[in-house]
């Protein structure tokens, strides 16, 4: 390849690789420690709970919070899963997600945050959001397994990463588009900075972060099935395994188990910005 | 008086640099010709006010006049460029963040055109909100809101969200909001002019309610006359960011500043300006008591241009009105009042739309009397047709430019 240039991307983000390891190894035990920890309580906590409670649980917020049709499909196709014997991957998935979600949250929601109250910040963060959205999926779980090994911890590192984007610009935006007449509403009537985000900002941009939460979780279990390439375990496993088996039943079962979890997640969360009329 | 806000060469430059702004501004260009050379933008222009206590003080333009910039440097909603604005002899433009917040909470309210109600709560809690960002305790300010709720009508909607409401009603919440504090001081941004004019005309009565139980200092924005009329005691003019005219509704109306001001007065009803009291008689009425004889009182109309008295009582308020044509059909020594005419007095302040609907129904000239019931003076109908008759032409004037 004489004369031709070569701009060797991929060696230096080889070399940072390298040198992050070599430097940051406390930092990434103590992410490893907690993700670790944080996924394992879920699932300990999930696992713990008789399957036939947590049914119960997850129909009752259906009926009560989507409606009596949603909470029948929720009978049904929890039935499905416990039938098809895929409870254990299931809870597996949903911890996963769970746990991601919440570090995604809590990581997410802050930036978006600042993000709103600086154009500054929303310049420099926004081509960030768009590298995490756009970078294909399967990438984040090199570094993910070279940092962490094989496992769950990283593949509960992956997914924060791929899954946070939504949330963090739907706060972003949720809070830029408040009304200036409430804003100024707000500070008419004696809100400081703080009183402005909480009471004002962040109550009136709740739809479009909600909106963005449930993207966040959306985006985390799918990317909870692609982390079982290196060993997340779960749903996502027993669909892998279906497909180096050349097996069409197992994968096809393990994806059903996907979808289920997804109609419910999906569901169940979009209705929670929701208000209940007369519930007050 | 010492008035409670002094307004005094209060600037607002918007743009990339308000202080060359300012300069050309001195150096006397124009708000054009400053947006053309500099990317600035004036908002207001050395303005001065004097508002006292207890008024309602209406400041009119058209849109881009710079009227809802003027109510925001009040509570410094927005930065003012250069000048000062005291509230009660605080100037407001120097108050650290701590000092603002806290006349904010206290004394000063605001009410916004588009409500700026908060959906997510309900009315109760939407007309506590002043009270919670001031760290009143639940109970305490859910009582006051109530309290509040009750001034504007709507205690029985307090458990309902504020898209369940008409605009009026929910407009009635904004009010709630800013009267739950008890400020000294309403800012009004054209506060009432998304509603529906039925609907405008029953605010602006309450708004009117509501100081007769109250007197509290409101600064009201707008851009419609009428409403000015109503409810103002004082109009400012605002024209290109600055204050052309302040007065009196009569007196802006009598004699405007220039053609601007003159401009709004295009299809106005003036008879809604003039009142039973600017065109009364009060002077040369003979003043009877219950007992004087027909004969005496024959003698005393006589003597005035007129030919009617009024018959009142001894605390002095309004009892009837005798003719002297009736007085004939009496002997000498009976009471006058046995021919008076007894009929319901007018205000003083009744509008002079109102006025000849009155007079078609009453055999006599209308008797006017002040707040107290006391008599003031008899509209008579000669006055009434030239009060009539001078409004037409005046509107017909100003319809003309």
């Amino acid at each position: 390849m004489e004369g031709r240039i070569n701009i060797p991307v991929g060696d230096w983000i080889e070399t940072a690789v390298d040198w992050i390891l070599d430097n940051l190894e406390p930092g990434l035990d103590g992410i490893a420690w907690f993700l670790g920890l944080l996924t394992n309580s879920f699932e300990g906590a999930l696992l713990a709970i008789p399957a036939w409670l947590l049914v119960l649980v997850l129909v009752g917020l259906s009926w009560w919070r989507v409606s009596w049709r949603f909470g029948i499909f929720a009978i049904v196709a929890l039935g499905l899963i416990l039938g098809m014997d895929l409870w254990e991957p299931t809870i597996k998935t949903l911890s996963l997600v769970l746990a991601a979600t919440a570090v995604a949250l809590a990581i997410g929601m802050p930036v978006g945050v600042a993000m709103a109250r600086s154009d500054w910040v929303e310049a420099s963060i926004r081509p960030v959001l768009d590298l995490m959205q756009t970078m294909p999926p399967f990438v984040y779980l090199i570094p993910a397994a070279i940092f962490f090994g094989l496992g769950t911890v990283p593949g509960a590192i992956a997914t924060v990463v791929f899954c946070m984007p939504p949330v963090v610009r739907l706060t972003n935006l949720g809070i830029r588009q408040v009304n200036r007449e409430q804003i100024e509403a707000g500070l008419a009537f004696g809100c400081n900075r703080r009183q402005l985000l909480t009471k004002i900002q962040l109550p009136l941009a709740m739809p479009s972060i909600m909106a963005g939460i449930n993207q966040t979780i959306m985006l985390a279990l799918s990317m909870v099935v692609i982390a079982s390439m290196i060993g997340a375990g779960g749903l996502g496993n027993t669909v892998l395994t279906g497909i180096q088996r050349l097996d069409v039943g197992l994968g096809f079962e393990g994806g059903l188990g996907v979808v289920i979890l997804a109609i419910l997640l999906d569901r169940i969360t979009q209705s929670v910005g929701r208000r209940r009329k007369g519930s007050h | 008086m010492e008035p409670i806000i002094r307004v005094r060469e209060l600037y607002k430059v918007f743009g990339p640099n308000p202080q060359e702004g300012l300069r050309l501004i001195e150096d006397g260009l124009d708000k054009d010709t400053i947006f053309e050379r500099t990317g600035n933008t004036v908002g207001v222009k050395a303005c001065d006010l004097d508002i006292a206590e207890g008024e309602i003080f209406v400041v009119m333009g058209l849109s881009g006049s710079g009227k809802s910039t003027l109510v925001r440097l009040l509570n410094r909603l927005i930065e003012p460029t250069a000048g000062t604005v005291e509230v009660r002899g605080r100037d407001v433009t120097r108050m650290s963040q701590r000092e603002l917040i806290r006349l904010r909470s206290e004394d000063l309210a605001m009410v916004f055109q588009s409500f700026a109600l908060m959906p997510h709560k309900t009315v109760i809690d939407n007309a506590a909100l002043g009270l919670e960002i001031a760290g009143v305790g639940r109970a305490r300010r859910r009582e006051r809101a109530l309290e509040a709720l009750d001034q504007v009508g709507l205690k029985a909607h307090a458990r309902s969200y504020p898209d369940e409401l008409s605009g009026g009603m929910q407009q009635r919440v904004g009010l709630a909001r800013a009267l739950a504090t008890d400020p000294s001081i309403m800012l009004m941004d054209e506060a009432f002019s998304a509603l529906d004019p039925l609907i405008r005309t029953d605010m602006q009565d309450r708004l009117l309610d509501l100081q007769r139980e109250h007197r509290r200092t409101v600064v009201f924005i707008s851009h419609d006359l009428d409403e000015a009329i109503r409810i103002g005691d004082r109009i400012a003019i605002m024209q290109g960011g600055e204050v052309v005219q302040v007065g009196m509704p009569k007196e802006i109306i009598t004699a405007p500043a220039n053609e601007y001001v003159r401009s709004f007065f295009h299809g106005v009803d003036i008879t809604q300006v003039f009142q039973a009291g600017d065109i009364m008689d009060s002077e040369n009425i003979p003043v009877l008591d219950a007992d004087t004889t027909a004969g005496e009182a024959r003698n005393r109309i006589a003597h005035v241009p007129g030919s009617e008295a009024v018959i009142l009582n001894a605390d002095g308020r309004f009892r009837s009105i005798v003719q002297a044509k009736r007085l004939n059909e009496l002997t000498v020594d009976r009471p006058a009042s046995e021919v008076a005419v007894t009929l319901e007095p007018v205000g003083e302040d009744m509008a002079l739309a109102e006025l000849p609907s009155r007079a078609a129904r009453s055999p006599v000239s209308i008797p006017v009397v002040d707040s107290e019931g006391r008599f003031r003076g008899l509209v008579t109908l000669p006055r009434l047709v030239e009060a009539l008759d001078r409004s037409r032409t005046a509107a017909a004037m100003n319809g003309d430019r």
